[in-house]
């Protein structure tokens, strides 16, 4: 019961919005202008100073420099030089990254079999896990906080973690496999053709724990009588699950999928502490940083790759937009 | 009496149809133990090793029973890499991040959720879409902005947004507004219309209705999303590694990576770090893990 509040909140959000949904709809614009001309010349100042200042600071450093992104893609500034220096060159950054930049199609697969790993492994895993423990059983809050404890750290954190385990001569794998001497033993996280499936292992580690969490909130607050009726037309758990749960749970359904991608796009840290990102460890994202704090300093460049970047999650970002406040329109 | 007896074998027989039950039951549990054994594992793993002296694990190896248990590597990682001095370090970026985000996302939440003005619905959008981005989108830019945005010397030793705190604090609060604009606007919404609308009629200025009417009644948003971002902003690695560019300023997730390099030489010592620089997590994870679990589905089971 306790645990149930999170939707007790969240299942009691539609009550009060349709509430007024009518009356206010009705009434909209004389209601609106009533409510304005109630308010006096400092109210207004303080009302345009409450929005002003919170709006020009997210414009002025999230969307600022994501236009920044965008324009500086086309151009081959190298960040030497004022900005008269920057000279507009077309798509040649992209042409260039497409064809003569060895590490972005490893990076881009990189990035492709980290996303397909999240979204076909890890994610239905902790969904599974969500299903496994929604419902009133001895332990179930036990067993939901020892899933959820790695989503408390950091991914650098697991990186460090888990390099105990896989480690060449110190780790736990290769100590249990007998394998630690230089001729025997495995480098988890050296070999290039082994070392992303290990720290995806190690990512799912944390992921699997958010996406339970995620989706035992949605299935709480599930409506318990379509269950019933469900069971009651004789439909086992499975079908319960798959026809009835899964195609009403849509909402968090897409929640999920898009903290799935962004975090398989946003993924760094973990690779960044292994090996910097090098060695089969490549990512999009590492390329993008290694552009300005590496040793090359090409603006241009870089923001071409992070460009594509935001091609690819944008998508998926105007998605959740569109599910989230679809709702709120119609109200 | 014969009526009774059939009522007790009826139930007797609903108890016998109710037990196949009972094996499954086991079976999950047994399957959900086992589960919780190997998600547990890791972390349990870096608190022995790095309860282990490095000359215990060289005689005995990795694997094996333990002949001596202290606290001798948490010592050295503490003194040798100067741990406090780094805890100290995303204190001064923590606090203030918090207090500046949760301030302004509720000025934004209010004024969108309490006055119906035409353009709330494309703000709430445009806050929500840039907590999204993935931070490598923004960050050549961002880079570049900061080396060139002055600051007063007395915020920044570096007289620029770039290599500050000021510079850290500002990110985090741009990027965090988003989701905790998003929260909040959506939980101001449960509260009805005619309270705020009462007391502006009753000629309260719109700071008093913001001051004392709504914020009082936010209190449970506000906790939860305070305990999220902590841990958010306390594990952010990416911004500091970026536009901090002084290695002794960093915050000590950041500067994690470097302290290992320079400072832990075995395992042992790798494991201690690791541990306590994830010990503030950990205890809002024993603490107050309701208010993190809230915080996070405030934001995502909103259909």
């Amino acid at each position: 019961m306790t645990d149930r509040t999170p939707t007790g909140l969240s299942s009691a959000l539609p009550e009060p919005v349709s509430g007024r949904a009518g009356p206010a709809a009705a009434a909209a614009l004389p209601a609106r202008r009533g409510r304005l001309s109630l308010l006096t010349r400092q109210d207004k100042i303080v009302l345009a100073v409450m929005l002003g200042i919170p709006t020009f600071i997210h414009l002025c450093f999230v969307w600022l420099p994501t236009l920044g992104s965008i324009v500086l893609s086309f151009t081959n500034w190298n960040g030497i030089g004022g900005l008269s220096a920057i000279k507009l060159i077309g798509v040649k950054n992209y042409q260039d990254i497409f064809t003569i930049y060895p590490p972005f199609w490893p990076a881009l697969l990189h990035n492709l079999i980290w996303l397909g790993f999240f979204l076909f492994i890890a994610t239905p895993l902790g969904m599974f896990f969500a299903v496994l423990l929604d419902r009133d059983m001895r332990g179930t809050r036990i067993y939901q906080s020892i899933l959820f404890l790695p989503v408390m750290l950091s991914l650098a954190i697991v990186g460090f973690i888990w390099e105990l385990i896989y480690a060449p001569d110190q780790g736990l794998i290769n100590n249990l496999l007998g394998r630690t001497q230089p001729d025997t033993l495995i480098d988890w996280l050296g070999n290039p053709s082994l070392n992303l499936w290990a720290i995806l292992v190690a990512a799912s580690w944390r992921h699997v724990g958010y996406i339970m969490i995620l989706y035992l909130a949605g299935l709480k607050a599930f409506d318990p009588t379509l269950r019933e009726a469900a069971a009651i037309d004789g439909a086992n758990a499975r079908q319960t699950f798959f026809k009835v749960v899964f195609p009403v749970l849509k909402p968090i359904n897409i929640v999920v999928l898009v903290v799935t991608v962004i975090e398989s796009l946003r993924a760094f840290d973990i690779v960044y502490v292994t090996n910097k990102g090098t060695n089969g460890l490549e990512l999009l994202s590492v390329l993008v940083t290694n552009n300005i704090i590496g040793e090359a300093s090409r603006i241009g460049f870089g923001s071409a790759l992070a460009v594509i970047l935001l091609v690819i999650s944008l998508g998926f970002i105007i998605t959740y937009l569109v599910r989230t406040f679809r709702a709120e329109e119609e109200t | 009496m014969t009526a009774e007896t059939v009522a007790q074998r009826g139930a007797v027989a609903a108890v016998r149809t109710a037990r196949p039950v009972v094996p499954s039951r086991a079976l999950l549990h047994a399957f959900l133990i086992l589960t919780c054994s190997v998600w547990l594992f890791p972390l349990l793993w870096a608190v022995y090793t790095s309860l282990r002296p490095y000359s215990d694990t060289a005689e005995r190896g990795y694997v094996s029973l333990p002949g001596v248990l202290n606290f001798d590597n948490y010592l050295n990682a503490w003194d040798q890499a100067e741990l406090p001095h780094y805890y100290l370090n995303t204190l001064v970026i923590v606090v203030p991040a918090i207090v500046l985000t949760l301030v302004l996302a509720s000025f934004v939440a209010f004024v969108v959720s309490r006055f119906s003005f035409r353009f709330n619905l494309a703000l709430l959008m445009l806050f929500t879409a840039g907590n999204l981005l993935p931070q490598q989108v923004i960050i050549t830019p961002l880079y570049r902005l900061y080396l060139a945005l002055p600051l007063p010397e007395w915020l920044s030793d570096t007289g620029l947004f770039f290599d500050s705190y000021v510079g850290i604090i500002t990110i985090h609060v741009a990027f965090q507004m988003g989701f905790c604009t998003f929260v909040l606007s959506n939980y101001m919404k449960t509260i009805p219309r005619e309270l705020t609308e009462a007391a502006l009629v009753d000629g309260a200025s719109v700071w008093r209705t913001y001051w004392n009417v709504i914020l009082p009644l936010c209190r449970p948003p506000l906790a939860a999303l305070a305990t999220l971002e902590f841990t958010w902003i306390y594990n952010d690695f990416f911004w500091a590694l970026v536009l901090m560019q002084t290695g002794a300023k960093r915050p000590i997730t950041s500067a994690l990576s470097n302290l290992a390099g320079l400072y832990f030489t075995d395992n042992n010592l790798i494991a201690a770090g690791a541990i306590l620089v994830a010990l503030p997590t950990l205890l809002v994870y024993l603490l107050l893990q309701r208010q993190f679990v809230r915080g996070l589905t405030l934001g995502s089971t909103k259909g």
